[in-house]
């Protein structure tokens, strides 16, 4: 192996790892996708990292050069170890009820924190942040949920790997969120074998969050509807809180100590698994488990862990 | 059919504080009609100008978006749970 010039280029060539003994029907394999090896910890090394570069090719980042993001964690982790490591100043706004690690976590690359609301969620972050935005034009915003990049990291980078990896693939299966996993590996993945299906993955909208918001607050990120992400699916659907802690347990059977949306991920196709004749699907595990440890999620009671899951942020 | 429908807190207001009602249809275009007729107030959020539905609302049986089971023709399963939920952004996953 040779040696790297930077951490970043660590950034994507995940490993892929066949954990068809979860499978709940024979003919289907599942194999998943460990993108917690990222140097950053998550899937968002990808998109952060294709944010800042796009930026740096357009002029619009220099030595000393601020970056803001929103983001319930991942992105903000991402983002601030690609500026530290670049000499960008990161100021992140976060829900004030996302875990303690991933609070920290920022504090280790030296981001500036600034809390929103936990009961407004990812989508009170995102608000606070383009006033921020609005009030300091200089500062750069590389808003994930509407940047083009971040689809186009997926689809220069995890399509293409999981298509090298695995041709035979007949599903993909992850997280919302943004869109930009699913909009870029989709996008790819249909060009090579329409036949392949796109599986969205999305918690439940929670009650206490609901109590906050209207229909006018609904939100669908432009990176989805800029990519005509209602023709791209081909299904989406809910994973409740006990059945994402269920299945993260359950990844530990198979030797991966992984985040809760990939317990969501994983519930998600093997509630499909069972209807499928035969299909090789392939799920995102957006990161490892280590920023969830203090939610008790793999050792504490079940029911108390999935009432603490349902105010706290998983995603 | 008679199922049991779950509203979001926005809707409530038009539907006299009530967070589940039940509705007749044998399609969820004809649930949300059915909604849109025992609670008129709600027919502003739940449909968009063209007769569709808005944009900003998801329905949902059975916790899977009826958008890709086959929209507002999507045949309603005996005794689905309908849940009616505004459209928002999972974060970071």
């Amino acid at each position: 192996m040779p040696a790297y010039d930077s951490i970043l280029d660590l950034i994507g060539n995940t490993p892929l790892v066949d954990i068809s003994s979860l499978s709940p029907n024979p003919s289907v394999r599942i194999l998943a996708k460990l993108e917690g090896q990222n140097p950053g910890g998550s899937v968002k090394d990808r998109a952060a990292k294709a944010m800042i570069e796009e930026a740096e090719k357009e002029g619009r980042l220099g030595p000393g050069s601020v970056v803001l993001e929103s983001s319930s964690g991942n992105t903000g982790i991402a983002l601030a170890m690609i500026c530290r490591v670049r000499g960008y100043h990161l100021t992140v706004v976060l829900p004030e009820n996302v875990s303690q690690e991933r609070r920290q976590m920022l504090e280790v690359w030296g981001a500036e924190i600034v809390s929103s609301p936990g009961a407004e969620g990812s989508n009170g972050a995102l608000r606070a942040a383009q006033a921020l935005a609005a009030e300091h034009p200089e500062w750069f915003f590389p808003y994930q949920y509407g940047n083009p990049a971040n689809p186009k990291a997926h689809y220069e980078g995890t399509g293409p790997e999981i298509w090298r990896d695995c041709p035979e693939v007949t599903h993909f299966v992850a997280g919302l969120g943004t869109a930009g996993t699913l909009m870029g590996v989709g996008r790819f993945l249909k060009e090579r074998n329409p036949a392949v299906q796109l599986w969205a993955v999305e918690p439940p909208s929670g009650e206490t969050v609901d109590g906050l918001r209207n229909l006018d607050d609904g939100f669908v990120p432009p990176v989805f509807t800029d990519n005509e992400g209602d023709e791209l699916l081909d299904r989406k659907m809910i994973v409740r809180a006990r059945e994402s802690i269920e299945w993260t347990r359950r990844l530990t059977d198979v030797g991966i100590f992984a985040g809760i949306s990939a317990g969501s991920a994983v519930a998600a196709a093997v509630k499909g698994a069972y209807k499928l004749d035969e299909g090789v699907m392939v799920v995102l595990v957006a990161d490892s488990g280590w920023k969830y440890l203090s939610t008790g999620a793999w050792t504490d009671d079940l029911d108390e862990v999935v009432e603490r899951a349902n105010r706290l942020i998983y995603f | 059919m008679s199922v049991s429908v779950r509203l979001p807190t926005i809707l409530r207001t038009h539907a006299g504080g009530l967070s589940e009602i039940s509705a007749e249809g044998g399609t969820i275009g004809e649930v949300v009609e059915d909604v849109v007729r025992q609670f008129p107030g709600t027919s502003s959020h739940l449909k968009a100008p063209d007769g569709g539905l808005h944009r900003f609302v998801n329905v949902y049986m059975n916790d899977e978006d009826v958008r890709y089971l086959g929209g507002l023709e999507t045949p309603v399963d005996a005794g689905a749970q309908i849940s009616i939920v505004p459209a928002v952004a999972g974060g970071s996953v």
